[in-house]
């Protein structure tokens, strides 16, 4: 199976000297359980991690039917949302920003079957997944982007401003969650918390400065903060190659080892945060990188078509080889865990599950006016009053 | 920022001493003004510290009476880095209550989770203002930041949100530029666009500000009119020692992300007999220092002295400049106003105080353009418009970058305070 990436990743690193691999359907059934109420051992590929200043992690992993079928679910309903959040903004339902994950499906799912609840997770403006699966609801992901009360926040902040108590966002300006990461896990460290934070951003974002900053607090400090690079190939329309001298982004911690995984295969994603976290956690090892290589299907937000940077070929090639719901389709079916009928059901079930969200967000109201002068400052600390455009709209606390 | 160290203030008095002379002869010493040092509004008996306007007392029993304003109260003398110093150590003892939402009902005798970061903090600062922190509380809340301004910030946003107290240093309030978006755009709205559901409340940034006379380009600045329009923060800037304790304790328990400017020609300069217990003054409300009838006077942190040496001479100008002052303006009843929290800025104290003397004139050391006397101006024309007697009139530092050699020609001194008094009065 042809690898995108290996024709984009540069080879002079000495040791990757063969790609990362990113299909999304090579890992290997090793042994299966007479009855799937044990797991099966499966092994991932050879060239599905790379390692830089640290071992890779087991390749040979083991898994349970319901395990996988909770991912290819949640994959599934995942893509369901943003499909319809896409429909929506199409209907002009949705305004504004909209950044669609469409393609990511294997980082935000693999992540959270990795980590645990009380891990954090923050993130830049591709977000929605991460927040449902951080405890949120679907209906609270569109009612936010309809920006409806319905809404996470309420309907006040839309795309990219979506929290629960385990997820800090959503948040719209490139690289700036990442040392608010570092704080976070200061605070985990700090209060001896046995939990990690996960501090993410995309390979655009990691040619911002204050991403070194947090690099570099979280090295000196020892803090328990996983660095989290979701390489797409491309940072808004210009591709990684264009726009980084280094394009191993797991590399750019200098002294904090990184590492580089197949970010379309849900099994490794998993695999890999559970080495991260058992490495910032369990062992005290400080700041780790990890870099996920995935694709994202649609353009950067909602008014790029995506196909002025890339070629529709590249697109469809990565859609039909690399998708990471087929992959975890093939596996299931292959291993004969679930047969194709199941999976329909479970199709038709995300999809339900979606529409019905949506028909619940789009019959929540918008936010009343009063609302528009809320949580601005702390209530009972608020300035005597704040201007509206109109002299009559000036609002008095 | 090629002069991370800061020199001693050794000329910190002459500097406010001085004026726009043309003459060759040296000024004499202690200058032609009253410095500083012998200011009429600097609290310098228990008595007059004890009984500072609007003062709260945090009690540490909580439960028990309100301790009477005076009566056994103690007060030390201290300058302002000292009351600042006293503060974070009361800060480092704040009131955080256990669901991490800052409300002072119950103050703790100990809050574990403040803590104290900047660029070389643990040692003292540069400015002495953490001095013997870090021996007293442990160098796990009193710690170094490695030269990284929008991560110290970020960095304070993430332990805010986690239900610290986290009180940034930002070493100079000229290096705070690099962490702007992190307080505009994430500290100031992280509890609008989270519905509610994150804050960054607990976060302070201290910041030395405006200038000592030799800071030059990027050790004198004053970026606070830089912040005045980012609802979700509040700034705030102390003229004294007791101002400075008690503004900041009330900052750093603020439910809200606060940036604290301390002028920093008065940390050694200015000198009180400040209450060693723990109190607050409110943010959020202007003082009236002088009361008047004729023309208002509104200012905030080092050019408070400025003015009040300009309202002397106004009475009195001395011989050199006398022709310059009308007999007729040298009666006239100045109110002196310091603003003190720049955002939100307190409205009503002086529109209520410009409505009586029809005349406002306001002195700040940033630049004219869109600096914070030009939305104060605006407003107070809108409110005030029909009890006008004069423009309302302002004096600032130029326009142009605050150049080291000509930096006390940009300072708005008293003699251009009191040009612009004159202006205003015989309008």
């Amino acid at each position: 199976m042809a690898s995108l990436a290996r024709l984009r990743l540069p080879r002079r690193v000495p040791f990757a000297v063969r790609a990362i691999q990113t299909s999304a359907d090579t890992t290997e059934l090793r042994h299966t359980p007479e009855d799937f109420s044990k797991p099966l051992t499966v092994k991932l590929h050879e060239e599905s991690f790379h390692g830089y200043k640290c071992d890779i992690p087991e390749l040979e992993v083991q898994v349970t039917k319901d395990e996988l079928l909770t991912m290819y679910k949640q994959m599934q309903t995942m893509r369901r949302m943003e499909m319809a959040a896409d429909a929506l903004y199409k209907a002009k339902l949705i305004r504004g920003f909209c950044h669609l994950a469409i393609g990511q499906e294997a980082v935000s799912v693999g992540m959270e079957a990795g980590i645990q609840r009380e891990d954090f997770i923050i993130t830049a403006y591709r977000c929605h997944p991460f927040a449902v699966m951080r405890g949120g609801t679907i209906k609270g992901v569109i009612g936010e982007l309809l920006g409806r009360q319905a809404g996470m926040s309420n309907g006040k902040g839309g795309s990219m401003h979506i929290f629960t108590p385990t997820f800090f966002g959503g948040n719209g300006i490139v690289g700036a969650q990442v040392p608010v990461g570092a704080g976070l896990a200061f605070a985990q460290k700090y209060q001896e918390k046995k939990n990690v934070t996960f501090a993410m951003y995309g390979d655009g974002a990691s040619n911002q400065g204050q991403v070194f900053e947090a690099f570099n607090m979280a090295k000196l400090w020892n803090l328990p903060c996983v660095f989290v690079c979701e390489n797409n190939k491309y940072g808004m329309g210009t591709s990684a190659e264009r726009s980084s001298s280094n394009t191993e982004y797991f590399t750019r911690g200098d002294k904090i080892p990184g590492l580089q995984v197949n970010g379309m295969d849900i099994i490794a994603v998993r695999e890999a945060v559970k080495y991260a976290r058992k490495w910032a956690v369990d062992e005290s090892k400080g700041p780790l990188l990890l870099e996920f290589v995935t694709y994202r299907y649609g353009g950067h937000s909602m008014s790029d078509p995506g196909t002025t940077y890339r070629t529709r070929e590249e697109v469809q090639r990565m859609r039909s080889t690399q998708d990471p719901i087929r992959g975890l389709q093939r596996y299931i079916e292959e291993w004969g865990v679930a047969s194709e009928q199941e999976l329909k059901q479970l199709d038709k079930d995300a999809k339900s599950e979606v529409d019905q969200a949506v028909e619940e967000a789009k019959a929540s109201p918008e936010p009343l006016t009063k609302d528009l002068w809320t949580d601005i400052y702390y209530n009972g600390t608020q300035p005597p009053y704040m201007r509206g455009r109109e002299r009559e709209e000036v609002h008095h606390y | 920022m090629y002069a991370r160290s800061a020199r001693p203030l050794r000329r910190a008095a002459n500097v406010l001493a001085r004026f726009n002379s043309t003459t060759v002869e040296p000024p004499p010493a202690g200058g032609h003004l009253p410095s500083v040092a012998t200011s009429q509004l600097l609290r310098t008996t228990r008595e007059s510290a004890l009984r500072a306007p609007r003062i709260k007392w945090i009690d540490e029993d909580s439960t028990g009476p309100v301790k009477p304003v005076v009566g056994g109260r103690e007060t030390r003398k201290m300058n302002t880095y000292q009351a600042v110093r006293d503060a974070m150590r009361y800060g480092g003892e704040s009131c955080l209550n256990s669901s991490g939402s800052k409300k002072c009902s119950i103050v703790l005798l100990k809050d574990d989770n403040a803590v104290v970061f900047g660029e070389d903090v643990s040692f003292g600062g540069v400015f002495r203002c953490t001095m013997g922190l870090a021996e007293e509380f442990g160098r796990e809340r009193v710690f170094n930041t490695p030269l990284t301004e929008q991560g110290i910030v970020g960095f304070g946003i993430g332990l805010a949100a986690m239900g610290h107290t986290a009180i940034a240093e930002i070493q100079f309030a000229d290096y705070i530029y690099p962490a702007f978006d992190q307080l505009v755009n994430e500290a100031a709205k992280f509890r609008y666009r989270s519905g509610g559901a994150y804050n960054a409340g607990g976060l302070t940034v201290r910041t030395p500000t405006m200038a000592v006379g030799h800071g030059g380009l990027y050790h004198s600045q004053s970026p606070e009119g830089f912040f005045m329009g980012a609802a979700g923060l509040k700034v705030v800037i102390p003229r004294s020692p007791i101002q400075a304790k008690g503004l900041l304790l009330a900052a750093i328990r603020d439910p809200n992300p606060v940036v604290f400017m301390e002028p920093k020609v008065l940390y050694r300069s200015a000198v009180e007999q400040v209450p060693i217990d723990d109190f607050e003054l409110p943010l959020g409300s202007a003082e009236t220092l002088v009361a008047g009838a004729d023309l208002t006077v509104l200012t905030w942190g080092t050019p408070v002295y400025h003015c009040e040496a300009a309202l002397h001479m106004l009475a009195n100008p001395p011989p050199s400049i006398a022709t310059h002052v009308p007999s007729a303006v040298r009666g006239a009843k100045i109110e002196l106003i310091d603003l003190r929290s720049i955002l939100p800025w307190d409205v009503e104290t002086v529109t209520e105080s410009v409505k009586r003397t029809g005349r406002l004139v306001i002195v700040h050391e940033a630049g004219m353009t869109a600096g914070a006397g030009a939305e104060i101006a605006a407003e107070v024309q809108k409110r005030c418009f029909l009890k006008l007697n004069a423009p309302v009139k302002r004096v600032t530092g130029w326009d142009t970058p605050c150049g080291m050699q000509y930096e006390k020609f940009n300072i708005p001194d008293a003699i251009r305070v009191l040009d612009a008094m004159v202006e205003t009065l015989s309008y």
